[in-house]
């Protein structure tokens, strides 16, 4: 069974969000995503600055089986990356949900947000 | 679709947690734990591998030796009872049938092991080929299952459930073993690089000697392996897997295994006369093995670029080297081009081809 928090929201394409108290949303791939691809061996990321739309490609995550486009689940401004992948990759698979995270995002519209999918909503989707 | 082709530790993998999917209309543990963490466990300690859907045949009759040897490229007079010969079987193009295992057990009995993605067709060309040779070939796959024990501790692993002396079975030999009360050819090969076994046994004895293993092998750090795992290994280890580096277009001696080409055994064999040629004239393709100091993948059909990049060749094997932590792989490119600067474009990064001459890492293996 997936691990699926009740407290993120969550893209069909398996990414999940955060909310954060700065405003700032956090996000990164689902344990039922890290599952699938199994052992991940690389993810990229995009720069600080960025400008994303909803729905673009913002990254890959590769596999030994796979690589796979990661999409924005919002519009936004990445604020952060998660610099520790580049080396260890893996943490994706150990700690999808906290020290996986792939990058923060400010949302160009923070009501955006509302049109994901909860926690149910995506359990109902992987299963 | 046809039902997938089962072997007899189906549901062994099942119960271990192993991720099942189709390999060559086999259903067939990938990985159990994880790809990388498997490679790792057996290049430290011991992997247990189920190879089962691996095909055997039986090649008896007076004219076995003799048929043999012009089957395969290699020289199989070289042979004798207990002895292991790798060798590939080539159509009269050069291009490769399978490569194989020919077992010698007595004189006029011989034992083939090929890949299981090949079975039908392999049986196919050998009984056409064995037409004049006073020779019996009978298909042995749905007999036997094949275990492997690979890894630095493989072989105590093996023999702490055996009274045969396997310190008495050196590389690319064999023996009869009882291992755990069951009957097994003992074979010391393999496809990863390190020393291990290779326990061919009765099918239905299949589950209690893969738990016996399992029980042996855990406390001296034994993971079970999937076939992921086994593909990073065999890379890492610079062989050549059938369809990839070897295949009817890629010839043995392209493949840079000219080693097991052996034009002047003393008999004609199926692919002599083309490969003499190709020996001669040199060949217009070489396979060559490259990392790239990145961690992405540069993934099977991957275009090669030379320095102007232009298209030279393609990507034919690529990996993530869980020991070398970069991609690792094999492309086949022009000729002129092997020894020059070579290179891929990923996802709009160009990567540079480091050559290297395989294998990837330091193997320890003991003869």
């Amino acid at each position: 069974m997936s691990n699926i928090p009740a407290d993120l929201r969550y893209a069909k394409s398996h990414e999940w969000l955060k909310p954060e108290s700065d405003g700032t949303v956090t996000v990164g791939i689902t344990d039922y995503a890290q599952n699938s691809l199994g052992d991940i061996t690389y993810v990229q990321v995009p720069k600080v600055g960025a400008a994303l739309k909803a729905g673009e490609t913002f990254g890959v995550v590769e596999s030994v089986k796979a690589a796979s486009d990661l999409y924005a689940p919002v519009a936004g401004t990445v604020v952060a990356v998660n610099g520790a992948l580049d080396g260890a990759p893996e943490t994706v698979n150990r700690a999808p949900y906290t020290d996986g995270w792939m990058l923060k995002l400010k949302p160009a519209d923070p009501a955006a947000l509302q049109t994901l999918l909860d926690a149910t909503a995506y359990a109902a989707l992987v299963s | 679709m046809s039902e997938l082709k089962r072997t007899p530790l189906r549901d062994f993998h099942v119960a271990h947690g192993g991720r099942l999917v189709d390999f060559a209309g086999w259903e067939m543990p990938v990985q159990y734990r994880s790809i990388l963490e498997e490679h790792k466990a057996v290049r430290r300690a011991a992997g247990l591998f189920d190879v089962s859907h691996m095909g055997e045949v039986d090649v008896r009759g007076p004219g076995a030796g003799r048929f043999l040897n012009h089957l395969v490229t290699n020289d199989v007079t070289k042979l004798f009872p207990g002895r292991v010969l790798y060798s590939p079987m080539c159509y009269p193009t050069g291009g490769v049938v399978d490569d194989l295992l020919v077992y010698m057990r007595g004189a006029d009995d011989y034992f083939l092991c090929i890949n299981a993605g090949n079975i039908d067709q392999d049986l196919a060309w050998i009984r056409t080929q064995a037409a004049g040779f006073d020779v019996t070939i009978t298909d042995r796959s749905a007999d036997y299952a094949l275990l492997a024990v690979q890894g630095p501790q493989a072989a105590a692993i093996v023999q702490s459930l055996t009274g045969a002396k396997l310190g008495l079975v050196k590389y690319y030999h064999f023996s009869e073993a009882t291992v755990a009360g069951v009957h097994c050819l003992a074979s010391r090969t393999g496809y990863t690089g390190e020393d291990g076994f290779e326990l061919y046994h009765a099918a239905s004895d299949a589950p209690a000697l893969a738990a016996a293993l399992l029980e042996a092998g855990t406390p001296r750090g034994l993971e079970l392996a999937g076939l992921g795992a086994r593909d990073s290994l065999r890379l890492e280890a610079g062989y050549p897997l059938y369809g990839h580096e070897i295949s009817a277009d890629i010839s043995p001696l392209t493949a840079g295994l000219g080693w097991t080409v052996k034009l002047d055994k003393g008999c004609d064999f199926i692919g002599r006369a083309a490969l003499a040629t190709e020996k001669q004239q040199g060949g217009a393709r070489k396979v060559v093995f490259f990392k790239t100091g990145d961690r992405r993948i540069v993934r099977a059909e991957t275009p090669v670029l030379d320095a102007a990049g232009a298209v030279v060749g393609r990507v034919l094997s690529g990996t993530l080297s869980p020991l070398l932590n970069e991609a690792i792989g094999s492309a086949l490119v022009a000729a002129p081009a092997a020894g020059q600067p070579l290179a891929v474009d990923i996802r709009g990064t160009r990567l540079a081809l480091h050559p290297v001459k395989p294998p990837f890492v330091e193997l320890k293996r003991q003869g």
